[in-house]
């Protein structure tokens, strides 16, 4: 199974609605729910950073037998530095964006914690592209 | 416990989301990073926080926790309350601050601890 979800940078008060669906949809498949519940968090924590630090985005997630994949693509100034990013504090985050409770930089260390593979590539003025896959 | 028996035992306000009075308590967190709770909160447990607007309502349905409480007679958003509503997790508030209304639910939950 299938399922496609846009992302809009910068609509906080969207961020969730795609982890809120695939959620939904993992429950009914009767996955697991701690491989739901780790599969939310690190969804979660890749669909705000489109919303906090890039332009637009697209959730592609796959549901197989024994695994959840998913990728998160999207249109922004992408990560100059990934092992700098990935360190448990780091964060770009504006004010605004602090000021909400996002920009602790603990959202790709969660990733990392929660999936079986994370892999991230990304272009410094194109995008980013990050990948989550977790067996059961 | 329930979260009806805190609202009683903290004498909590209860903003919006009724329909999960009954759900049953299991622990606290406190924070407001939301990061920090989307990786270490439990589900069952009360989510103490100072942060009023809608995406807690969207951490807190992504966790299952059992009720929200904010501090210092802080209210929510509007749609915060219309998200917690629709998720049927309590929104409730109190004059404490986080220290000590975490001591109060750390008491009543732990009564020997
Ligand atoms: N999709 C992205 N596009 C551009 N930069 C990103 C993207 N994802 C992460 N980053 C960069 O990596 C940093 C660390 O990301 P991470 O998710 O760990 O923390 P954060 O988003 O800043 O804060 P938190 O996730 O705790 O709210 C970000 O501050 C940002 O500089
Ligand atoms: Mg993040």
């Amino acid at each position: 199974m299938e399922l496609t979800y846009e992302v809009e940078g910068g609509n906080f008060s969207k961020a969730g609605h795609a982890s809120s669906s695939i959620k939904k949809v993992l429950k009914q498949l009767n996955v697991d729910p701690k491989v739901v519940k780790r599969v939310v968090v690190a969804l979660y924590e890749a669909e705000v950073n489109v919303v906090a630090h890039a332009y637009n985005g697209i959730i592609t997630a796959r549901v197989e037998q024994g695994s959840v994949s998913i990728e998160v693509r999207d249109q922004g100034p992408g990560i100059p530095d990934i092992p700098l990013a990935m360190q448990a504090g780091y964060s770009t985050a504006s004010a605004k964006v602090r000021e909400m409770g996002f920009g602790a930089g603990m959202g790709l260390p969660n990733m990392k914690k929660n999936v079986d593979v994370l892999n991230i590539s990304s272009q410094v003025g194109v995008g980013t592209r990050v990948e989550l896959i977790t067996y059961f | 416990m329930k979260v009806s028996d805190l609202v009683n035992e903290l004498s909590l306000t209860v903003f919006s989301g009724q329909a999960g009075l009954d759900h049953d308590v299991t622990g606290g967190y406190t924070s407001d990073l939301l990061s920090d709770v989307m990786g270490n909160v439990d589900e069952g447990q009360v989510w103490i926080t100072l942060q009023t607007h809608r995406n807690i309502m969207a951490v807190a349905s992504l966790k299952e926790v059992a009720a929200v409480i904010l501090v210092k007679g802080l209210e929510p958003a509007a749609d915060t309350m219309v998200q917690s509503h629709e998720e049927g997790i309590p929104l409730l508030g109190t004059s404490l601050e986080a220290f000590e209304i975490s001591g109060r639910l750390y008491q009543l939950l732990n009564p020997r601890g």
